[in-house]
């Protein structure tokens, strides 16, 4: 039984040409017997920055998951439906997980380098996908610290362990680590929950600057971030997809109820 | 409508919609005062109107500085932003009906002993009822949320400018009888023509009324009824 009706303005290619890099259809997913996903269907654009937003448990960070088949990491755990990268089906067993987490990378909520340096943390990936000479290798380092808007901050300090740099410098470390790999969609799971304000609006800076190469999903707790970065906003809540469209007028006239309901703070 | 989780911001948004409501209140008194002013030739209660201006000038400052308060603080989104947004377009039309009310009463004053012939007066009178009616439609219409009332408003408009346009010829046939009525005529012209601007305020706050409720702008072509701009010639 649905409990929300799905209000969808979702755009058809129109204004721009949209074209959908990973096509979510009815999508359940499971833990043990409870249903956390009921059948979700949403699109994720090319080189559009897609929020999800919703109160806690409403399965934000589960759809996530589902999308580079990190939960099959853990037992009990299973998603029926489809979910299509380009037309290839993520969920099939046939799938190559490895491959399919280097298209689809993941930036957490809390930074995890790895403990090495700077250096290797970014080297370390792209190692097991390819051979480079060293000067290729360093090439791909310092371009993906670029891209991260670090570089700049540990150019001379390569060697230094990557658990020396502050909060805000892991969590670009982290992106620059998952850009090294070259991705086709970035997914960000509350990157900016554990940063101060300053780091928080540098991590935003890159999203936007990211966003022309790269499909990016964010799930945010935060409503103005949200708003700023995203380009289309899905409302979740209670496992179900209560309303998907264009970001500026979800946040300025949403046609759900329950969703205006969340975003202006009159949930619960 | 459910209450905010946070409490006080209820308590924000209802203070600047009673702010508003009373700055709409002072605005029709001051309308209705300057038209009665103008009516009895009242010199005394043309200056009250005239004084009176800055308490609704204090209210629309009062009403910016909460609404910019509550939009730092509490960074209202969708129904709360147009709320917000609203009272602060809603108190900018109020303030200049106020000014408009005072223009009136100082031209009152400038009258000084000359009195328009009561035939003309009654004209203008006409048309200030009809905008002050207009004036409470629409504020009771933001105060009740009520779409309907607010576009009501913002068709009937046509109306007055209808009068404002016949108001105009009549002027003008007294001011080519005879040069000793320009002075008196001219004064009632810009009465008349400030009267008519009130109501376009009126249909502008129509207008945001409206927004406020729907989340867009009405779409439709405002029917207009003021042929004055476009030129006199067809009254000669």
């Amino acid at each position: 039984m649905r409990l929300a009706t799905l209000t969808s303005s979702a755009p058809a290619a129109r204004e721009e040409n949209l074209t959908e890099k990973i096509s979510i259809v009815h999508l359940d997913f499971f833990y043990g017997d409870t249903r956390a996903l009921k059948a979700i269907t949403v699109p994720l654009y090319s080189g559009k920055v897609t929020a999800f937003i919703g109160p806690s448990g409403c399965g934000k960070s589960t759809l996530l998951r589902v999308l580079n088949r990190m939960y099959d990491l853990y037992p009990n755990q299973r998603a029926v439906g489809e979910v299509r990268l380009d037309g290839e089906d993520v969920l099939s067993p046939a799938q190559d997980l490895n491959l399919l987490r280097a298209r689809v990378g993941m930036v957490f909520q809390r930074p995890t380098p790895f403990p090495m340096s700077i250096y290797e943390n970014i080297a370390f990936g792209i190692r097991l996908y390819k051979q480079l000479s060293k000067s290729e290798l360093d090439d791909r380092v310092k371009d993906s610290l670029e891209r991260a808007a670090l570089w700049e901050e540990v150019k001379n300090k390569l060697d230094a362990s990557g658990l020396s740099l502050s909060g805000g410098q892991q969590q670009r470390l982290c992106i620059a680590r998952t850009v090294a790999v070259q991705p086709e969609v970035i997914l960000f799971d509350e990157p900016c929950s554990a940063l101060d304000p300053i780091s928080t609006a540098k991590i935003e800076e890159l999203i936007d600057d990211l966003k022309s190469e790269y499909t990016i999903a964010i799930v945010t707790h935060n409503m103005q971030q949200a708003a700023r970065v995203s380009d289309f906003t899905a409302f979740m809540y209670l496992g179900e997809l209560v309303e998907f469209g264009d970001t500026t007028r979800l946040f300025t006239n949403p046609s759900n109820r329950q969703t205006q309901d969340y975003i202006t703070g009159r949930f619960g | 409508m459910t209450d905010h989780t946070t409490k006080a911001f209820d308590a924000d948004l209802q203070e600047i919609s009673r702010l508003v409501a009373e700055m709409g209140g002072m605005a029709e008194k001051q309308v209705a005062e300057s038209v009665d002013a103008l009516a009895k030739r009242d010199v005394t209660l043309a200056q009250d109107v005239s004084a009176g201006d800055k308490s609704i000038d204090n209210l629309q400052r009062e009403i910016e500085e909460k609404g910019i308060l509550t939009i730092a603080r509490r960074q209202p989104m969708a129904v709360d932003l147009r709320e917000v947004v609203g009272a602060l377009r809603i108190a900018n039309d109020l303030e200049r009906v106020g000014d408009l009310a005072k223009n009136i009463a100082k031209r009152v004053i400038a009258l000084n002993g000359e009195f328009p012939p009561p035939k003309l007066i009654r004209g203008v009178e006409h048309m200030a009822d009809m905008v002050l009616g207009q004036l409470k439609q629409v504020l009771d219409a933001y105060a009740r949320r009520d779409i309907g009332k607010a576009i009501t408003v913002w068709r009937d408009d046509e109306q007055i400018d209808a009068v404002c346009t016949s108001i105009f010829r009549e002027l003008l046939t007294y001011m080519m009888e005879d040069p000793r009525n320009i002075t008196f005529c001219i004064h009632l012209m810009f009465c008349a023509k400030n009267i008519e601007r009130m109501g376009d305020h009126a249909t502008n706050i129509a207008e945001t009324v409206h927004y406020i409720i729907e989340g867009r702008t009405i779409t439709e072509q405002r029917p207009k009824g003021d042929t004055t701009a476009i030129g006199l010639r067809s009254a000669l």
